[in-house]
Parts: C-alpha cells; structure tokens; sequence
C-alpha cells in the first residue's frame, strides 16, 4: 500500500505538463484526481518514475455552453458535472452519469479527462461519452488534434493518446432527451457489474460498461434498433460479437444476461423519456 | 438474586437513559490515538515477507539483497528467529485430550502453509523502506498441492501439513441421549435434511491492526502497545512464548478501531515485534496494511454443517442432530477450535426439544487461520436452525411464524434446562415474535406478496423470520474448566474516589468501540451519586489495570459491568460506615441519594459523598479500624451464562430478471434484559445486524482452488454500506436476567447472530413458490438469476 518511488512535479500549466510528458513519455504519468492512477501504484501495478501532477492547472475545469455542442473540461471533477446548469440542460445524460461515479468522495477527485484517459471498460463516463459520440480533444508535441469516441477506446486500459499526449476537452453534441442509462452494481459505491448508456436521440446509440476489454458500443442493438426492432428484440442483441470476462463478481454468460435485461430496460426508459 | 425491571428506577438516575457517549467526540474529531499514532522516535519499522503460496516447501531464504538496501537495519528469516521463542504459538482451547495441533511458529522454518504465512522479516527505518527491502527478499519455494476446500480436505485428499497423520484437528461431540434421538428420528412424521455452507469471513475492523514495542531503558521492561481486545490475555502469552517474564511486560491497547474477535487472538506480529525489541534493543512497530489484513488477521465463520430436525405432524420438533465440519485453517490460533464448540449448545435454537446430538470435525486447510468472529458460533447455531425451520415449516405447509410459537420453550419453563446440558435463564420467546410481527404488519405484507405472484411481477416480496437466543456472558469459570478451556471467566474491577470527590473506575474489560466508558460511568454514577462525568474510567492496559479477562463474547456488561457494581456497592457500603461516624447516626439509618447520605427522616443531617471521599483522604479523623480512601474491589465470576433472545424481520424484493436482492425492510425485536444505555443497545444491534447482513448478501472470503485468496481489497470484498441497508426498525422486551444483579443480558453480538438467517429466509421465501428451497451465502445477484433459471415451479404456487 506504499508505491514505489517517484519524482512528484506539479504542472502550472499544459505546456509545462507536456514538456515534462516529452522529456520520457514511457515512464511518466500523468496527474489528475489519483483516484484510478494511485490505487495502482499503491498495489505496484503501476510504477512511474515522475508524477507530472496537473490538478492544480487553471482554465481545464469548465462546462460550457458552445453553441451545438457542449465543452467540458479535461479537469472537470465528476461532482462538478454532476451538478452543471449546462451539462443538466443539453447533455442530462453526462450529468447523470457522473452522479453514478463510485462515492461522494470519488466525485469530488475524480475528473472526467482522468477517467476517460484512463480507458477502464468498467467506468461508467466512457459508456456515456461513447453514446454520445463524444469528441476528444488532445494536445501533444504534434500540436492538438480531435479524436472521436469510436476511435478512443481501444483496449483494456488503453486508448488512441499517445503517452506524451494530454486530454484537455471533451466535445458532446447537445442530446437534451431520449437517454437512459442503467447500472447494476452490488453496492451503491461499487464499478458497475454491466452499465448501458443509451441515446435515442438521432440514430440510436447503445453503449456498454464492463461488456469486454474496454468500452463498446451494442452494435447488434443499434442494427436492430435501425431496422425498427421494438425495445426487447432489440435488447436480445445486446451482447452480440462481444466477450465479456468472467470474474469474482459475475461469469461471463450472467453479464451477457444482464445487458439483455438493462439494454431493453434502457431502451423503454429512454423511449420514454423522448415522449 | 433477581433484578427488577430497568424502567422501574430510571427516572432516578441516569441508568435507563439515552446518554451520549462520552468516547465520541475523541473519536470523530481524531483526537483519539490508536496504535499507529503512537509517536515513538527511532523505532525501525518491520515488513513481513509473506508466502505467496498457499502450501510450499521453503528450500531457502536469502536476506542478503534486502540487507543491502536503503534503511535496512536487520533482515530475519525463520531459522535466525528461531531461537526467540520458549514455545509456539499459543492456542488455549484445547478441545479434546487428542486434538491435533501443528507446530506454529511466528516465522515459518521450512513450510509455507497458507498464503500469507510469514517467511522472513525485515527492519528498517521507515515503513516505505522495510516494504522496498522485504521485495528484495529471494525465497526459494516448491510449490505443494494445497488442501483449499473444506469437505475434500476433510477427506484427507491432500495433507494441509507435510507429515501430518490426517487433516483432522479433532472431533467433538455432544450426545446426551443418542438412542432418544434416533427414536425421534425413527417416530418422525417429518424430517428435513439440510445443508448449508457457512463461508469465510474477512472481519474488516475499521483499524487495521499494529504493534509497537518499545523496551525500557533500565530492568528489562517492554511496554507494547497493540491493537489488540485482549491486552491481560496477550501480556500472559506473550511472556510464556517469547519467554520474557510476564511482570516485565506493560500491555497497552489505545485507542482500538473494532475487533469483533479478529483482535481476540495472539499474532506472529506481535511475538516479533517483541522478540526484534529485545534482541536489536530499540522499538519495533508494524502497522498492518488493508490488504495484509485480509490475509495476516483470522477469518470467520468456515463451516459446512449438516442439520435434521425430526417433527411430528404438528410440526413439534422432537429431535435436532447436527454435524458439522469446521474449517480451522492452517494453524490453531487462540480460540480456534473452540469457536465451533460455543455454538454446539444452540442448535436447538429457541425451541424445546426434547432430544439432541452434535458433533463437530475441525479440518485443517492451507487458508489463513479461523477464530472468533462475532457471535463465534452461535452465528452459525442459529443460522442452521432458523434456516431448518423454515424448511420445516415448506414441507408442512404451515406459517413459518406459527411453526416457530408452537415450538418456542414456554414463557413458564424457565429456569429452562435445555437438552444441550445448559440452564437458560429467562425469556419471552413469543412476546418477542408478536412484537415483531407487529412491527413490520406480517398479514399485510403475505397479502402483497401474494398479490405480486398473482399479478406475475417481477420484483417479488420474501419476508423471513428469524428467532435466536444466544450465550452471552463468557463465562462461568466452572463450566470453561468443563470445556476445557485453560483460562477463567471472572472480571475484576476497582472504584476509588479521589479527594475532590472525582471517581475513578479501573476495569479489566478492554473496550474497542462499544462505549464501555459510557455505560461504566453511568452505573457508577447512579451507585455513588455523582454526575457520570466525574467518573473516569481507566482501562487496557495492564500497568494501571494489571488483572482482567478483557472483551469478547458480549461479556463486558454482564461480567464486567456486574463486578464495577459490586464493587462500587463496597465503596458506598464504606462511605456509609463514615457517614454514619461523622452524622452520629446508625448505619442502617441512612439513606444514599443523590449523592448525599441523610438520616432517615431527618433529611437536613446529611454529608455528601464527595466530602466523605476528602475525610477518607485527609484520613484525620477516621473511625477505630477505618482504613484511609474510599476505594473497593471486587472480582465476579458469574454462576451462569445469559440468555439474551428476539425475533428479527427481514423484508426483501428480488427481481427475478437481474436476481437483485434489496433489502427493503427490517424489523428487530431485542430482549438484552435490562439496558444500561438503549442509545448503546441500538448502536450495537445496528452493526450486528448491518454485519449479518453482509454475510447473508456481500461477503466472502474467496479461494481459487490453489489457495490464493482473491477479496485483499474493499473492491472485491464486498462490505455493505448504509447504501445498502433500509432504516432499521428496533423494539425491544425486557426480560432481566436473573444471574446478575444488574439484570442484565448483553447485545454485543444479537443483531449479528439475527439477522443473517433471516435475510436468507426472506430472499428464499420470495422464490419458494418457484420451487427455490435454498440459496448458498453471500446470495449474490447470480446466484438468485441462476436459481430461478433452475428452479421448478411448485404446483400451486405454495409458500
Ligand atoms: C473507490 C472508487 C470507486 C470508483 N468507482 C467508480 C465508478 O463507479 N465508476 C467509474 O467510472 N469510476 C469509478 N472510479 C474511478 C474514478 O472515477 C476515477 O476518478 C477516474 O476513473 C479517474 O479520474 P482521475 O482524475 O482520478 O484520474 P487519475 O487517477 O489521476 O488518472 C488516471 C489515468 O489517466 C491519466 N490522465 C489523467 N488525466 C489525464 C489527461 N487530462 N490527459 C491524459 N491522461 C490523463 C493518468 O495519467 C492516469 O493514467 C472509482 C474510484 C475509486 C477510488
């Protein structure tokens, strides 16, 4: 429960937390709320030589109201998304996801760039953004460029930023009805056994939490849904083509089960909600 | 001896009331200090290396690469300790003349036997350098095949310890008439054949566990503070096994952040931290880390029991007969193979059964050692028996709360002596149940139940009953002798005033939570008459309280509590003496309130309590033979246990698609005897029953089949939080105990003892109608969906 030893600098701005980030991309992490990064290192499962500590960076913690899309902030901390007019008014979903995030404490570190960054398939903000069809915007060396949410996520804890890359806005277009999002965990603070975030909004958008090695998209629910499926036939696809893993918590065929019911479940509330 | 009824003198003091407690504030403004706030300069911090298998060879231990690493002091493997130990770890509950006991050491020598046995230690300056040097400590193992399941361990499939003769720790019995009970069985016209797993247990205080040893300048003395219930119990073995003369040791338990037993024991660390004091001449101290814990601390529960009932067609119950095989772990620690043995008495739970057997196999596995965990046994007691009758109560087609009033020992019988050999006090076993029921309106909720399975919901309704009485006391010193027990069962305490009239209480029950403090000063307040905030009460540690048998087994009250009243009885029994000399007055004239002794009738000749304690003082005029102070001591070994008993109410909704279990509602109804403090009482029933709960839903210890264990974080060991749990609802009966003279019973362990069979009955009792009869703890989600998938629906849909 003690890390290993590292350097700890704190970053006054981006371009001093991408300079650091230059100088050894491979063995320097970034900083943000800790609360993924520092249980890791604290098991020793991850072990970086310097700490480039971003928290304190000024300007990269807003929610802001920019005309067809709403702009987050890299740093923005789950409890203040939680609780944002704007993100409440045109993306209710992120909003409400945010407020799912583990425990009071955790909303009040945690920050939706660390989250995302971070590319658990078990986070619940990933599924959010995913069905929102997100836009992440990087900063690097290279300069910035825009990544799209169905191009983010790529593996078990691996996503399209480069390690000397920085996270430091998240794009999502105004969806201000027609989603749902479910979550089955065993207790209130606990990571989602299997989580669905669905936006019926435009074309029907389902995704995943904890249905594979990282965030995924419900593709035979969202082919089904464009074929005029009703709500459960549609949900019966739900874990098509997907392999999620069997683990102390659930084995694979129950989460299989579970997105059945939650994805149909979704769906109705979502269909709902559209009026 | 007989109590009477609390309420009847509560108005006259503070007894009765629900006074805050006074441990509180320390608590929540971090003011208190528990071992790891113990600020001791120079001490070198220890690392234990510990065995990542869960059986293995130990070919050799190399310490050379940690030795070398930054603020290494010392680096120790088993052998170089070797020495230090006058014998091994102690175990004092023998059980049976044969039972089998493997050598334990506090650093393994040459086998690994669980994962987390210790292997080496390692010294240094900081904690952060002892854990980078203990890395770098080479063990080389071969890895052996580990006994890791309980009922093929028990076929000796695999040897827990190389050598050993068998598995088998031992096996006890309890069999008062064998041919009465097969009769029953033979006469029976129903019977149920149950089986249930009770699983391990991570206990999970909120503090971790932590030693310091500090060795004193001059003559030899350690002073050591742990996080420990039993600091009495810990200086007397830790003296014997580390061969340090006992009088040399000041045992200091500080501020402790819950045990639930966990703390009850003898522990390699603090032998080593002992052994590393006295050899290197400087403090050592250890602070156990959240996921060493789960493996270094004992586990509860473990058990795969077996339990028939034999009814007639009434659904009388004739015959109880139980086997049990109980999962020691690798090693015997304090109390280990006693634990099962404290629940042997309570299988026949509230009810008058006339015919009964028990036996009990302890099975050495390579897992982390078991011990007590609240309730130690009786937990698993009422679990089998509450689970039974409700599977009685299926077959017969009857109410499972009308199977249990016709069975209940009658309000009339008591003194009770129950076919296990035990005289159960007092008790109202059906005013409980009718309070109960009331309180969470049973007909209302079978009609909603009913209404939801007509209308094909999917969100059912499982209402479970459970009814336990528990042994509560520990314990007459006579009957430990019979159950061969090495120590007694007494409590000691001492009450002083000191000249300002201030009183100090000096106690050998060791608190870790309950809020003894709080109720200590209270009964003490009411004996003398002055405001429990003049009553200091000094406790765990053995300088200031050098004799005591500590706190376990909802003991602290009704032995502990019991010898502070007698003893302040003395005092006043003195100050009356006194009074009685300075008012010129006979003794027996006086009466003692609030605080001021008055002559019968004359109520303006008086002298307060606190002016006699500055007479006693001054010792300037005394009576002829009239020692100086007021202070008196008494020592109580009770004559019997106690018998605290209720009725508890779960109400669950399952939804059938997910297999999610809400507890929705929850009804306890408590008969402690008497309540000192009912803040106190509902605080303690509250976590008992949050605590049962866990096992019935959330936790578990969980093993792959090579013996690692898998829950080392709150990630996946799932303790619930007040999230999960609904607004308890709590009544009470108060039923005095007769066996002490506060008519007090003890509710340490009730709500933990309650609760799990009821939750487990509930969320079956919600699916019987689909043919569900039982569900294996924790009852997760899964394996609801996986039993309703598998489930065959009952004809008719009964109950
Ligand atoms: C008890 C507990 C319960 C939790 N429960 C949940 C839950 O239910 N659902 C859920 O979704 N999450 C949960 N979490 C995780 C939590 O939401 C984390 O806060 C979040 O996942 C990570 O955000 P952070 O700011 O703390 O990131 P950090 O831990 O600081 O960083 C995480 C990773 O992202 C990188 N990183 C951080 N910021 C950036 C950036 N701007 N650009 C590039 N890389 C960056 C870091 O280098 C690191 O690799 C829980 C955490 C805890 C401790």
């Amino acid at each position: 429960m003690i890390p290993a030893s590292f350097e700890y600098r704190r970053a006054g701005s981006v371009e001093d937390a991408l300079g650091w980030l230059a100088e050894d991309p491979d063995s320097t992490k970034l900083l943000a709320g800790g609360h993924s990064l520092l249980p890791l290192m604290k098991l020793r499962l991850a072990t970086p030589g310097v700490l480039v500590d971003v928290g304190r960076v000024p300007g990269l913690s807003y929610v802001r109201d920019a005309g067809d899309h709403v702009a987050i902030g890299a740093l923005t901390r789950h409890r203040d998304l939680e609780i944002s007019e704007v993100a409440r008014a045109f993306v209710p979903l992120l909003a409400h996801v945010a407020g799912q995030v583990g425990d009071p404490q955790v909303r009040h570190r945690g920050t939706i760039g660390g989250s995302l960054a971070h590319g658990d398939p078990a986070s619940d903000l990933p599924a959010a953004v995913l069905a929102l069809d997100a836009t992440m915007v990087a900063d690097g060396p290279r300069g910035r460029r825009e990544i799209a949410a169905s191009d983010f996520f790529r593996g078990f804890l691996e996503t399209a930023l480069e390690p000397d890359e920085m996270l430091t806005e998240i794009r999502v277009r105004k969806a201000p009805s027609g989603w749902a999002f479910q979550k089955f965990n065993r207790r209130a603070q606990d990571w989602a056994i299997v989580g669905v975030a669905a936006v019926l909004d435009g074309d029907p958008r389902v995704a995943l939490v904890n249905m594979g090695s990282t965030t995924v998209r419900a593709r035979g629910t969202e082919e089904a849904l464009a074929a005029g499926a009703d709500a459960a036939e549609a949900a019966d696809r739900a874990s098509e083509g997907l392999e999620p893993s069997s683990d102390l918590h659930a084995s694979a065929e129950y989460r299989r089960h579970l997105a059945t019911v939650l994805v149909r479940r979704a769906l109705v509330e979502a269909a709902a909600a559209r009026g | 001896m007989s109590a009477p009824v609390l309420e009847d003198h509560a108005a006259a003091g503070v007894v009765g009331t629900r006074m805050l407690r006074r441990e509180d504030a320390a608590l929540l403004s971090g003011e208190a200090r528990f071992v790891h706030d113990v600020v001791v300069p120079g001490a070198l911090h220890m690392a234990v290396v510990r065995s990542p298998y869960a059986h293995a060879r130990i070919r050799s231990v190399d310490v050379s690469a940690a030795l070398g690493m930054p603020g290494v002091v010392a680096a120790m493997t088993g052998a170089d300790l070797a020495a230090e130990w006058a014998s091994p770890m102690p175990c004092a509950w023998p059980v049976t003349a044969d039972m089998q006991s493997p050598p334990h050491l506090p650093v393994a020598l040459d086998e690994a036997c669980y994962v987390g046995d210790a292997v080496a230690v390692v010294l240094a300056g900081s904690q952060a350098e002892a854990q980078d040097a203990a890395a770098a400590v080479v063990v080389d193992y071969e890895e052996l095949p580990a006994a890791v399941d309980l009922e093929d361990a028990a076929r000796d499939g695999v040897l827990a310890h190389l050598g050993a003769p068998s598995n088998r720790a031992y096996t006890w019995e309890l069999a008062p008439d064998p041919e009465a009970v097969r009769r029953a069985f033979d006469d029976a016209a129903v019977t149920v054949k149950e089986r249930y797993r009770q699983q391990r247990l991570i206990p999970a205080a909120m503090e971790p566990r932590g030693v310091c040893v500090v060795p004193q300048p001059f003559g030899g003395e350690y002073v050591v503070y742990s996080s420990t219930q039993i600091p009495h119990i810990l200086r007397t073995m830790l003296g014997l096994t580390a061969g340090v003369p006992e009088e040399r040791i000041r045992v200091i338990a500080p501020s402790v952040g819950g045990g639930f037993g966990s703390k009850l024991d003898v522990y390699a660390e603090e032998l080593l931290c002992l052994a590393l004091a006295r050899r290197l001449r400087r403090p050592v101290r250890w602070s156990e880390e959240r996921s060493e814990a789960a493996q270094a601390t004992i586990h509860g529960r473990g058990q795969v029991q077996e339990i028939e009932l034999a009814a007639d067609a009434d659904g009388r119950v004739q015959a109880v007969r139980v086997h049990l095989l109980a999962d020691m772990g690798a090693y015997l620690q304090l109390v280990t193979p006693g634990v099962p043995i404290l629940g042997a008495f309570l299988y026949h739970g509230t009810y008058d059964v006339p015919a009964y057997s028990f036996t009990c196999t302890g099975v050495f596995t390579n897992k982390t050692p078991t011990d007590a965990y609240r309730g130690a046994g009786r937990p698993e007691a009422t679990y089998a028996i509450e689970r039974a009758m409700d599977a009685l109560a299926r077959k017969l087609g009857m109410d499972p709360a009308e199977l249990r009033r016709r069975n209940y020992i009658g309000a009339d019988k008591f003194p009770y002596s129950s076919v296990a050999g035990l005289v159960f006090d007092s008790g109202e076993y059906e005013a409980a149940l009718d309070e109960a029921l009331g309180l969470v309106g049973y007909e209302a909720l079978r009609q909603e139940q009913a209404r939801r399975r007509s209308d094909g919901a999917t969100k059912l309704l499982g209402v479970g009953l459970s009814s336990y009485v528990e042994m509560c006391g520990l314990a007459p010193s006579r009957v430990l002798a019979s159950l061969h027990y090495v120590a007694g069962g007494w409590e000691t305490a001492t009450v002083r005033m000191l000249p300002t009239g201030k009183v100090q209480v000096v106690t050998g029950a060791t608190p870790h939570g309950q809020g003894h403090v709080t109720s200590w000063s209270m009964i003490v307040a009411d004996k003398l008459g002055v405001p429990p905030d003049d009553v200091e009460v000094l406790h765990s540690d053995t300088g200031v309280s050098p004799l005591g048998l500590d706190t376990y087994g909802s003991r602290s009250l009704s032995v502990g509590g019991t010898a502070i009243a007698l003893a302040a009885d003395r005092l006043v029994d003195k100050a009356r003496l006194l009074a009685a000399y300075r008012l010129e007055a006979a003794p027996e004239d006086l009466e003692l309130s609030d605080g001021q002794f008055a002559v019968r009738g004359s109520p303006s000749t008086s002298i307060g309590i606190g002016a006699l304690a500055f007479e006693a003082f001054t010792a300037h005029d005394l009576p002829e033979g009239m020692e100086p102070n007021l202070e008196a001591s008494a020592t109580y070994d009770p004559t019997n246990f106690t018998f605290p008993f209720g009725t508890h109410i779960a109400v669950v909704e399952v939804d059938t698609e997910t297999g999610r279990v809400d507890l929705v509602r929850y009804v306890g109804v408590d008969d402690c005897g008497n309540q000192i403090n009912p803040l106190i009482v509902d605080g303690q029933v509250h976590g008992g029953i949050a605590q049962g709960v866990a096992q019935a839903l959330y936790e578990e210890a969980s093993y792959d089949e090579r013996g690692n264990l898998l829950t080392t974080t709150f990630a996946d060991y799932l303790v619930p939080a007040a999230s999960e749990l609904p607004s308890f609802t709590l009544g009470r009966t108060v039923t005095p105990s007769p066996s002490n003279p506060l008519g007090v019973k003890g509710v340490g362990e009730a709500g933990t003892i309650a609760s799990t069979p009821a939750v487990v009955n509930a969320v079956v009792d919600a699916l019987s109608h689909l043919g569900v009869e039982d569900l294996e703890m924790p009852v997760t989600p899964e394996r609801v969906w996986r039993s309703v998938g598998a489930a065959a629906p009952v004809p008719g849909g009964a109950r």
